[in-house]
């Protein structure tokens, strides 16, 4: 057992778990945030994705000691109070879900895409984008539309700002 | 997943003496290849000594004529460096079609190219760039490096430090995914070099990456895809599975070769 610390969505947390203990249970079960899923046993469906130090990584497939010291976000630290991140409000707006289950990995991943891209984004980048995201469910349609709409919002509040 | 004893190292020198201190131990690059392998228990190692914290062995250089980059360097730094992107196009275009966006911020060099897994991608740079591989005991040609699947020179206590990469003239990859994995079905790596050319496939080979003479020659002669069309390779020698018959990935070797020179030009 390993006395493990990090900054998960802004706060200070530790736990006491096994060295094997995989970066996604330690959040779901150490930690009670249980928006990031497990959809898979192959490190293939990117439902469990969350950004360690800034990057979208499957927290399936890192160890939490791997992650001791480190700022990981997940979809529950997007939120700025009651206000959705553009993207979780663009999944709601263009329904970019069905039963929900690889929403959290595909919002993640989301906003990694915007961040890497500056939020310039076509139909074809973010397809490519989604190679580790996978949804049986709504057949990526309306998950591109609101990846689309949330990077080029952004872009124009961005522009506004400037 | 068994139960393991993780360790951090934060040198070489260190990461070295914490395996030789474990039982069973095994390192751990970014995990994209070992950490799968032990929640599938096809592996179980008593003691894991991650790499990832020493800062010596990340980063890319330029040395003039050759680019050098940390075996900690993971697969997206390579690919949207711009070092790589200015002098080896074909390593960054490789490095940026491995697995997806996740796997790319984990995965490293180092990491693949200790694995040798046959479908990988970057075996087929080191070959036909050839490249040296900087390991914590010495140093070895690409080609005297990779030995077969899942197969390489490398002692259990040894790390794979850098990979040296001379800088080619032209050089291009091009892969035909597996639609599921995203790994390699055939990739072909080209590279030129005034009137040397070095072509290498992965993906394909029941021994892992190999060369492939008759390509070389051809296009040392006449550098266009054209000059590939007609060489096929010995299907005899290639792997037959689900996703895909020898013949078939013979005549993906052939397509990919040709597309490859097309792209670098
Ligand atoms: C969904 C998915 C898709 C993928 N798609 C592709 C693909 O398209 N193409 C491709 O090429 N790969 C693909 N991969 C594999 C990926 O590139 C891995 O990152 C890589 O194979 C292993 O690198 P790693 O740093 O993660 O190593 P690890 O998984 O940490 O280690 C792999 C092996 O290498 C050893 N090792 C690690 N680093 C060193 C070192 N510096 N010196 C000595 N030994 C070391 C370890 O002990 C272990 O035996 C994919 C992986 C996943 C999960
Ligand atoms: S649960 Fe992590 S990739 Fe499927
Ligand atoms: S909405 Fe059901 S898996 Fe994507």
């Amino acid at each position: 057992m390993t006395q493990v610390a990090m900054t998960l969505n802004g706060k200070k947390v530790s736990a006491n778990v096994e060295d094997r203990t995989l970066l996604v249970h330690y959040i779901r079960e150490a930690q009670g945030l249980t928006g990031t899923h497990v959809g898979c046993d192959t490190s293939q469906c990117g439902a469990c994705v969350v950004h360690v130090n800034g990057r979208a990584v499957k927290s399936c497939t890192m160890l939490a000691v791997q992650a001791a010291g480190a700022e990981v976000m997940t979809v529950e630290g997007l939120a700025n109070g009651p206000e959705l991140h553009p993207v979780q409000a663009a999944f709601r707006e263009h329904h970019g879900l069905q039963c929900g289950f690889c929403t959290p990995g595909m919002i993640m991943t989301a906003v990694d895409m915007i961040r890497r891209h500056n939020g310039v984004l076509d139909e074809d980048t973010i397809r490519h984008e989604l190679e580790g995201n996978i949804c049986r469910c709504t057949g990526y349609h309306n998950i591109v539309k609101a990846i689309k709409a949330a990077a080029d919002q952004m872009v124009a509040m961005r522009t506004a700002a400037e | 997943m068994y139960e393991t004893n993780y360790h951090r190292a934060s040198s070489v020198e260190e990461a070295v003496r914490l395996l030789a201190g474990a039982e069973d131990g095994k390192f751990l690059g970014g995990g994209q290849t070992l950490i799968p392998t032990m929640k599938q228990r096809l592996a179980s190692p008593s003691d894991l000594v991650d790499l990832g914290g020493i800062a010596a062995m990340k980063g890319i250089s330029d040395e003039g004529g050759a680019i050098r980059i940390g075996a900690g360097t993971p697969h997206y730094d390579v690919a949207t460096s711009d070092i790589v992107r200015n002098r080896i196009p074909g390593l960054a275009s490789l490095a940026a079609g491995i697995g997806d966006p996740a796997v790319r911020h984990m995965g490293t060099i180092g990491g693949s190219i200790a694995n040798n897994d046959p479908a990988a991608d970057y075996p087929s740079a080191l070959m036909a760039l050839g490249a040296t591989v900087v390991t914590s005991k010495r140093e070895l040609a690409a080609e005297d490096f990779f030995q077969g699947m899942f197969d390489t020179a490398l002692d259990e206590d040894e790390i794979v430090t850098a990979v040296i990469f001379p800088v080619p003239e032209k050089s291009a990859y091009a892969k035909y995914p597996n639609p599921a994995s995203r790994y390699a079905m055939a990739g072909v790596f080209v590279a030129k070099t005034g009137g040397m050319v070095r072509v290498a496939a992965t993906g394909a080979g029941q021994n892992g990456v190999f060369r492939i003479a008759e390509m070389e020659s051809a296009l040392a002669a006449n550098w266009s895809p054209s000059a590939v069309a007609g060489v096929t390779v010995d299907a005899d020698e290639l792997l037959s599975d689900i996703h895909g018959s020898a013949e078939y990935r013979a005549n993906l070797v052939t397509v990919m070769a040709k597309r490859a020179v097309a792209a670098a030009g």
